[in-house]
């Protein structure tokens, strides 16, 4: 009888389809495999920078630690504290309190629009000290064309996330999405967040004018 | 039950704000790093990356929670991103040989 049982669990089990090998949804699972070739995409730009920085020694260094230093340092506390509530929001949704994850899923757009609005102001600065794509007043192009790629890929990745997370809150505000979509909403917040745990230190803190 | 499903939650609430006090810790080290510069470039880069990797680390394990699930997912992502990342840097060296090839200046 036990054997039986074995050998219908077998045919049933892992080969027979159906099954989750990875005990994920197939969202969850997408997004994985989304974040994964997007860290790619990034990890690309960044390997590209780091390149170009370091073989260059006449690279320019505009960021002065106040104001631009330490507002990107408060951009970093903004990001980390928006992943927070995310982290909130998620663990409120699969509690089935849909309030307590609107809520915090509220309070994640808004830090996330904190940081898109600091960042502008960051990207006024910069043009109008004469920074362009391919030009800049202190002599190596390449640093405006690397700066706004890389800070103008994450700000879309931002303002995408942003959009995201109001769909999402609206979803589950009115009972058409469930728990699920939060948490995979979240992963991708997260990735936004964490990607920006390496242009940080790269662009900015490796640029402080001495 | 509903008494252990808050224990539970506040655990969990405890465990992220953790989390979020070392992220928020290891950045403070970095811009610490950047105002005092004490490194070379490379050097700089060096010792940033390491924490960077650590803070990434973090946010992937807790934050996106993967140390919480089933380890085939986790063998089916990591390993892979980590090696095509690393293939990036076969020609990074030549980055640093570059400044000697360089014709000098007029």
């Amino acid at each position: 009888m036990a054997d039986h049982v074995n050998a219908v669990q077998l045919a049933t089990g892992d080969w027979a389809g159906g099954s989750f090998p990875y005990a994920v949804g197939h969202k969850k699972l997408g997004m994985w495999l989304f974040i994964l070739s997007d860290s790619l995409t990034f990890s690309a730009l960044l390997m590209a920078y780091s390149y170009v920085r370091v073989a260059t020694r006449e690279w320019p260094q505009p960021f002065h630690f106040w104001p631009s230093v330490v507002t990107a340092t408060v951009m970093t506390l903004v990001l980390l504290s928006s992943s927070l509530t995310m982290v909130f929001a998620v663990a409120a949704a699969k509690r089935g309190n849909r309030r307590g994850a609107v809520l915090n899923l509220g309070l994640t757009m808004f830090f996330g629009l904190t940081f898109v609005v600091l960042h502008a102001n960051e990207w006024g600065v910069l043009i109008h000290e004469g920074v362009r794509l391919w030009q800049n007043p202190w002599g190596v192009p390449l640093f405006g064309a690397t700066f706004f790629t890389l800070t103008g890929l994450h700000m879309f990745h931002v303002i995408t996330g942003v959009a995201y997370l109001a769909a999402v809150a609206v979803g589950f505000g009115k009972g058409s999405f469930t728990s699920d979509d939060v948490e995979v909403s979240g992963l991708y917040w997260h990735f936004v967040d964490l990607v920006w745990m390496f242009i940080f230190p790269l662009v900015y803190l490796l640029s402080v004018k001495g | 039950m509903i008494a252990e499903a808050s224990h539970a939650h506040e655990e969990g609430s405890k465990l992220y704000i953790m989390i979020w006090l070392g992220l928020l810790a290891l950045t403070a080290v970095e811009v610490v790093l950047a105002y005092v510069q004490v490194f070379s470039t490379e050097g700089m880069l060096a010792v940033l990356m390491f924490l960077s990797l650590i803070k990434a680390a973090m946010i992937v394990a807790y934050f996106m929670h993967l140390r919480f699930e089933k380890t085939t997912l986790v063998w089916s992502l990591i390993p892979a991103v980590t090696v095509v990342i690393m293939l990036l840097f076969i020609f990074f060296p030549d980055a640093v040989r570059a400044l000697e090839l360089r014709v000098p200046q007029p």
